[in-house]
């Protein structure tokens, strides 16, 4: 099973490598990729040198290339493809049918990973994205519970990524307006959820107002936890209910520490860290735990338990210090 | 241009849903799209029903296509699915790539729905080689993104979602059965309740959201009806009306007459919580003139 770790800079990439993954994913610096915070990604200089750095150690570079090309500037994703490719990146990660054509035709070596923004949760799916484009994994949104997780691993044509630790998203990735219903930027061409410059606190009293694009999302005691502000993790009225509730789902982490040998036994081939935003910190303290609850799995798969302080240090890096195994458990959903 | 009625994303019970494609038959609208496109677990009306309606509606002269489920996550959903494109009568709306695949393999003519991710010409024309014919603009795209695409004039048709709540996101959660304090297991079907989903406002009262089971949609009701000139004048080829009540159906209809008598300058009355952003290039929940 392959710990497959971010890296929003190299100094987050250095910290990966040293902590344990296996292998990492890193972006461009520009709409190429979904990431797009100020601050954040690589130039094709420091991809060259993030590529070198990995290399070295043996460990595995993956460039995210996870947007979709607008009208008469694809050429621009397709030079990002032939950039990779001279740079000798181990995979490409991929969302839009004519980046994989252009991927599959011009560089038939290059493994492709279906992008969890093409969200594709189904054989049918996956089956049509192997045999158009030979893809050789897909990243699994997070909407599946860990039985179809196991019933897709069992037919499935391709190898299955999950993501194991990181930020909640709830909804099908890749098809998800609700951010840019909100601020008109769309992540999936290019913006990110909930781009920093629409976001806006404001204290009131003895209440902090968050506001998207001037849209109250929530609204909180000043000592409260908060986590990033995006639209499906706001409290809301409803039309029979005015006491404002998390509607859709409260500031919360996905953990999947204790389905480590659930998802082995599935045949899963990576599991994915989510986090490319996060500090070089963040990166190195996941990493850290999940390799050593990898090995320990390994070594000893029938007696593997998850450790109270394997579970505290990653808490201490969540959303409101709280996890949740999302819709991998039923009851989530 | 021809105007379409999208499916009823919403759960009715099953004689209003037979009442309401009645009244759709006597009607003057050409392009109907009927199945059930957000939740298997909604059974008031099975895959046999709906073929039924469609029965009804082409003996009544109408078009005729199967929206299937926008997101397939269940093998069972998967076998339903097959049944749904091997129907041997009509063509359906994939709302997944999963049937994509399944047209394609069948060698079927089929219209990609809105929520499959179509953002440039260079994919929209690999799918047209694959069985495309049409496709439903997402509904986060702007009329600048469309005329860029089509501006060599495709072998595809364009549809554009110009009335209706906007469906926004699909999750494996059931707000609705949430809100409730059921289980999505044991939901009772409970999205019965909200004929149009169940609005969220801010806690400054605006309304934001309107949750529809697994599905988020858009509180306020996109209205581009006054965009029917420019839509034609671009080579959009289907204006398409999303149903949340009887009174969709004069809509849809004023919308014919409206085109069969050129008077596609007139004046629709906008509901008071409409929006347009998105058309413009801007947030979707904005309402622009």
């Amino acid at each position: 099973m392959e710990l497959l770790c971010p890296a929003g800079n190299l100094a987050s990439l250095k910290s990966a490598l040293q902590a344990g993954a296996d292998a990492v994913y890193l972006g461009l610096k520009d709409d190429t990729n979904a990431r797009s915070f100020a601050g954040l990604n690589f130039t094709p200089t420091k991809l060259q040198e993030a590529a070198e750095l990995t290399h070295q150690r043996g460990k595995k570079i993956f460039l995210t290339l996870n947007t979709f090309p607008k009208p008469n500037e694809e050429h621009r994703w397709y030079q990002a493809i032939d950039l990779a490719a001279s740079i000798g990146v181990d995979a490409l990660i991929v969302a839009d049918l004519s980046l994989l054509d252009y991927a599959h035709r011009q560089y038939p070596h290059i493994p492709l990973h279906l992008s969890v923004q093409a969200s594709a949760t189904n054989l049918g799916a996956l089956s049509f994205y192997k045999e158009a484009f030979n893809i050789a994994r897909v990243v699994l949104p997070r909407v599946l519970s860990m039985k179809q997780v196991r019933d897709l691993a069992k037919v499935s044509p391709v190898d299955l990524e999950v993501f194991a630790f990181g930020s909640l998203c709830i909804m099908a990735e890749g098809r998800c307006h609700l951010s840019s219903y909100v601020t008109g930027q769309s992540p999936n061409t290019g913006g990110s959820c909930s781009p920093a410059k629409h976001v806006r606190w404001q204290e009131q009293g003895q209440d902090r107002l968050t506001r998207l694009n001037e849209v109250l999302i929530d609204k909180s005691g000043l000592d409260e936890q908060m986590g990033y502000p995006v639209v499906c993790k706001g409290r809301y009225l409803t039309q029979d209910d005015d006491k404002p509730q998390y509607l859709l789902e409260s500031p919360t982490s996905l953990n999947t520490l204790s389905l480590l040998p659930e998802l082995a036994k599935a045949g899963i081939v990576s599991l994915k860290i989510e986090g490319r935003q996060r500090s070089p910190a963040y990166v190195e303290q996941v990493t850290k735990v999940w390799r050593q609850a990898i090995d320990t799995y390994l070594n000893h798969p029938d007696k593997f338990q998850t450790q109270a302080h394997w579970e505290q240090a990653l808490a201490k890096v969540s959303e409101g210090q709280i996890t949740t195994l999302g819709a991998y458990e039923r009851d989530w959903q | 241009m021809k105007i379409s009625l999208g499916p009823l994303l919403y759960c009715w019970e099953k004689q209003q849903v037979i009442d309401f494609y009645q009244q759709v038959a006597t009607s003057q609208i050409p392009l109907v799209y009927v199945g059930e496109a957000v939740c298997s677990r909604r059974r008031e009306l099975k895959f046999g029903d709906y073929l039924e309606l469609a029965k009804m509606l082409k003996s009544a002269g109408k078009e005729v296509m199967l929206s299937t489920l926008a997101l397939i996550e269940a093998p069972s959903e998967y076998t339903e699915l097959k049944r749904q494109v091997d129907n041997g009568e009509f063509s359906i709306e994939a709302n997944d790539m999963a049937a994509v695949y399944l047209a394609k393999e069948h060698k079927l003519p089929f219209v990609c729905g809105a929520s499959i991710n179509n953002y440039n010409r260079a994919s929209l024309d690999i799918l047209q080689r694959f069985g495309m014919q049409r496709f439903v603009m997402p509904v986060e795209l702007s009329k600048t993104w469309l005329s860029q695409v089509i501006e060599n004039k495709p072998a595809f048709e364009v549809e554009v979602l110009g009335h209706g709540y906007l469906p926004l996101a699909h999750s494996a959660r059931c707000f609705t059965a949430r809100h409730q304090h059921l289980s999505k297991d044991s939901c009772e079907t409970v999205c019965r309740q909200y004929s149009k989903g169940l609005l969220a406002q801010t806690q400054e009262a605006q309304p934001l959201l309107r949750l529809n089971g697994i599905q988020t949609q858009s509180a306020n009701c996109v209205d581009l009806r006054s965009e029917l000139n420019e839509m034609i004048e671009m080579g959009v080829d289907v204006f398409r009306v999303s149903p949340s009540s009887l009174a969709c159906i004069s809509k849809a209809d004023a919308l014919v007459e409206a085109l069969k008598t050129g008077a596609t300058d007139a004046q629709f009355p906008r509901s008071d919580e409409h929006c347009n952003g998105y058309w413009f290039g801007e947030a979707g929940l904005k309402s622009l003139s």
